[in-house]
């Protein structure tokens, strides 16, 4: 009897520890609904996501879809209202290249003769759904023959729109996994090197200062260098993803440092070792957990860092490169003034990464001042 | 601990982060897989002769460790080496070191003129309109990112016609006299620095509003009220000294950032700084030019740094350096 009293105890005492995880994260992001400011970032992030997940679908091309002949063509104007003046289902015009003999340009005019109307839910160029599943469904398109560039093309001829879309799966992603890499590293390091103090805490710390006393900027397209011109763009993006991290986890680890030293004094951190466990243990199972809530805040804070180093290293040229697509690196093409002042349309990936980034920190002062009340930043 | 013993210590302190530094920066070379001299290597014509002579120039000949220790030996004698162009490195870098301070060091003024009032303004009409307009300002330039920014304003300039683009002077800055000398920098200056500073303004202007509704807070200032003084006398003598010292030690923070983060706005705006100078080196494999880059954009910072220690020193007596 006693025994299964027991057993009966010790699940409802782990129940409440299981549901508080998830509770907490719930009781998270009703918080974030409340703050309206938090909570617009965080819908714009997720309408972000959505569509650059899905960006086979959504997308009218494939990111290496392109008409050579179509350089710089300008955004198809959608017409809903035709020639009678009167309401229509919309379509759109081809825009046809032809060289000007008075100016010396190329100029583009909207050939009138075919009108081709927008479709939705048709079959476009194919794709394989999670790269398994052969597919061709896209979310709209013109008939064959037309062409509908929404945000205009590229000097390759390809659809802004579409490249929008494929690049954003690069760029907002990458952020993220460097984050994997860096915190896991930045927590054992720092958790290590406060635990054990002394002279191997030194040592670990001047490594770390080491990595922090370049300017960040340098470090990163120095350690560009590295990356083999002859690799995948697989593998060019996990290269670029680890070089982030091994830029930003020093600093992170400095911190959880300062944070274990305060915490290895106190009296459960005795207790445990009393009680035999190992030190690594000791920190990853006691330590390290007490500073969860500063390390949501900071994985929260330190994704748009990522995000611009990222696209700023693909702004140079030295980061994810053609025919793949980042919004860094399709943002190069705008680096040329003369270029953007005719065709505006070239500066949206910058628009892109503004907001996400904006959303990002939106979320971030938030997450902030609901786990770390006693921070002085106060936003409101 | 006196300043100079301050000083000297802190200098010993950044031997071995130098050291290591210029040895994270070897090893990159070497896992480079790029041949410096690839290019020469495939064009037909050259001679064999002349790629073993370039060999030797750069140094390139013998293994990496000695390669290191005659880079290191040449370095603390204030050589560092030649660049792929055959000028020395040393003097490539030094016509840039100062055009980048300037950039920075201006940047730092201007930021701090503009978000310490705005700062002051915010805190003081906490939760007004004035201040939420200025919250979501403060969040818009933070967010955006600065090469985007530096283009943006790169347009308006070509549009406009009224700043100068790329370069730091103006053909014929030599004949000017000081005083137009000094105006023509500053044309060069506005539209770099508007990036720059912009961004750190906003980080700024929201500290000091919250230091400020911190010390506001504070129990020396309900006491000053208290005792009767005039509101003006409160906040300037009481509330506003306390506020301003927690950002005196962000100016470390603030140097580092704007150190590498005027890197790709030297590049966007074609100013002669070092971040460009580093991009260039990078983008045409000169290997010692890269190295010293990284070198001084280091001793930069880390100098930087001790300045700003030593600043928080004389803001607020209460610090003692250690």
């Amino acid at each position: 009897m006693t025994d299964k009293f027991d057993a009966k105890e010790l699940i409802s005492k782990d129940l409440p520890q299981q549901a508080r995880w998830y509770s907490s994260l719930f009781d998270l992001f009703t918080r974030i609904k409340k703050d309206r400011v938090a909570f617009l970032g965080l819908v714009i992030l997720i309408a972000f996501y959505f569509f650059c997940l899905c960006a086979d679908f959504f997308a009218p091309y494939n990111k290496e879809f392109g008409i050579r002949d179509l350089t710089y063509a300008p955004p198809s104007k959608v017409y809903i209202i035709n020639q009678k003046g009167k309401l229509s289902w919309p379509y759109v015009y081809n825009n046809v290249r032809v060289f000007n003999k008075n100016t010396f340009k190329q100029e583009y005019y909207e050939d009138k003769s075919n009108k081709y109307f927008l479709h939705f839910f048709v079959a476009g160029d194919s794709y394989k759904i999670f790269g398994l599943i052969p597919c061709k469904l896209r979310f709209f398109g013109v008939k064959k023959g037309g062409h509908i560039f929404i945000l205009g093309t590229d000097i390759n001829g390809r659809d802004n729109f579409s490249r929008l879309l494929y690049g954003g799966q690069v760029s907002l992603t990458i952020g993220f996994m460097a984050l994997f890499i860096a915190f896991p590293i930045g927590l054992l390091y720092g958790g290590l090197s406060g635990y054990y103090g002394g002279i191997i805490d030194t040592v670990m710390m001047r490594i770390a200062e080491t990595l922090m006393s370049i300017p960040s900027f340098y470090l990163l397209i120095t350690l560009s260098i590295i990356l083999p011109d002859d690799v995948s763009s697989r593998v060019r993006f996990l290269l670029i993803t680890i070089i982030l991290a091994f830029i930003g986890w020093a600093g992170f680890s400095r911190v959880v440092r300062g944070m274990v030293l305060s915490i290895k004094n106190l009296e459960f951190i005795e207790a445990s070792e009393a009680m035999g466990a190992s030190s690594l243990r000791t920190i990853v199972r006691h330590i390290l957990p007490q500073t969860a809530s500063y390390v949501i805040v900071a994985i929260t804070l330190s994704v748009p860092g990522y995000i611009l180093a990222e696209s700023g290293l693909s702004f140079l040229g030295l980061g994810i490169q053609q025919p793949d697509a980042s919004w860094g690196n399709m943002l190069k093409e705008a680096q040329d003034y003369t270029n953007v002042i005719v065709r505006p349309w070239l500066l949206t990936p910058g628009l892109l990464i503004f907001i996400a980034v904006l959303s990002f920190n939106l979320i971030g002062d938030a997450v902030r001042d609901i786990l770390d009340p006693k921070s002085k930043m106060r936003h409101t | 601990m006196s300043i100079p013993i301050f000083i000297i210590k802190r200098l010993i302190h950044a031997i071995p982060i130098l050291i290591l530094v210029s040895m994270l920066g070897f090893a990159i070379m070497r896992l480079s897989p790029v041949d410096p001299l690839g290019e020469l290597r495939i064009t037909p014509g050259i001679a064999e002769e002349t790629i073993k002579a370039e060999e030797k120039r750069l140094g390139l000949d013998k293994p990496l460790v000695v390669q290191y220790f005659i880079w290191a030996s040449g370095f603390l004698k204030g050589d560092l080496g030649i660049s792929k162009t055959n000028q020395p490195v040393a003097s490539r870098i030094m016509e840039r070191v100062p055009n980048t301070l300037v950039l920075v060091i201006t940047s730092i003024l201007v930021s701090w003129c503009i978000a310490i009032p705005l700062g002051v303004f915010a805190a003081l009409r906490w939760r007004s309109k004035t201040d939420r307009i200025l919250t979501i300002l403060a969040s818009i330039g933070m967010a955006i990112p600065s090469f985007f920014f530096a283009l943006l304003l790169l347009i308006f300039a070509v549009r406009t016609g009224w700043f100068p683009v790329g370069g730091l002077t103006s053909v014929g800055f030599e004949k000017m006299n000081l005083f137009q000398q000094f105006l023509d920098l500053a044309h060069h200056l506005i539209l770099p620095v508007t990036v720059i500073a912009t961004i750190s303004v906003a980080g700024i202007q929201r500290q000091m509003r919250a230091n400020l509704l911190d010390v506001l807070e504070a129990d020396y200032v309900k006491m000053a009220r208290a005792k009767g003084l005039p509101e003006n006398k409160v906040i300037n003598k009481h509330a506003l000294r306390n506020a301003i010292n927690p950002l005196v030690t962000l100016l470390g923070f603030e140097f580092a950032g704007l150190l590498s983060g005027s890197a790709l706005v030297e590049m966007v705006l074609q100013y002669p700084g070092l971040g460009r100078l580093i991009l260039q080196a990078v983008l045409e494999l000169d290997l010692n030019l890269v190295m010293a880059s990284l070198m001084i954009g280091t001793i930069m910072l880390i100098i930087g740094n001790l300045i700003a220690d030593i600043l928080l020193k004389f803001v607020d007596p209460r610090i003692t350096l250690g």
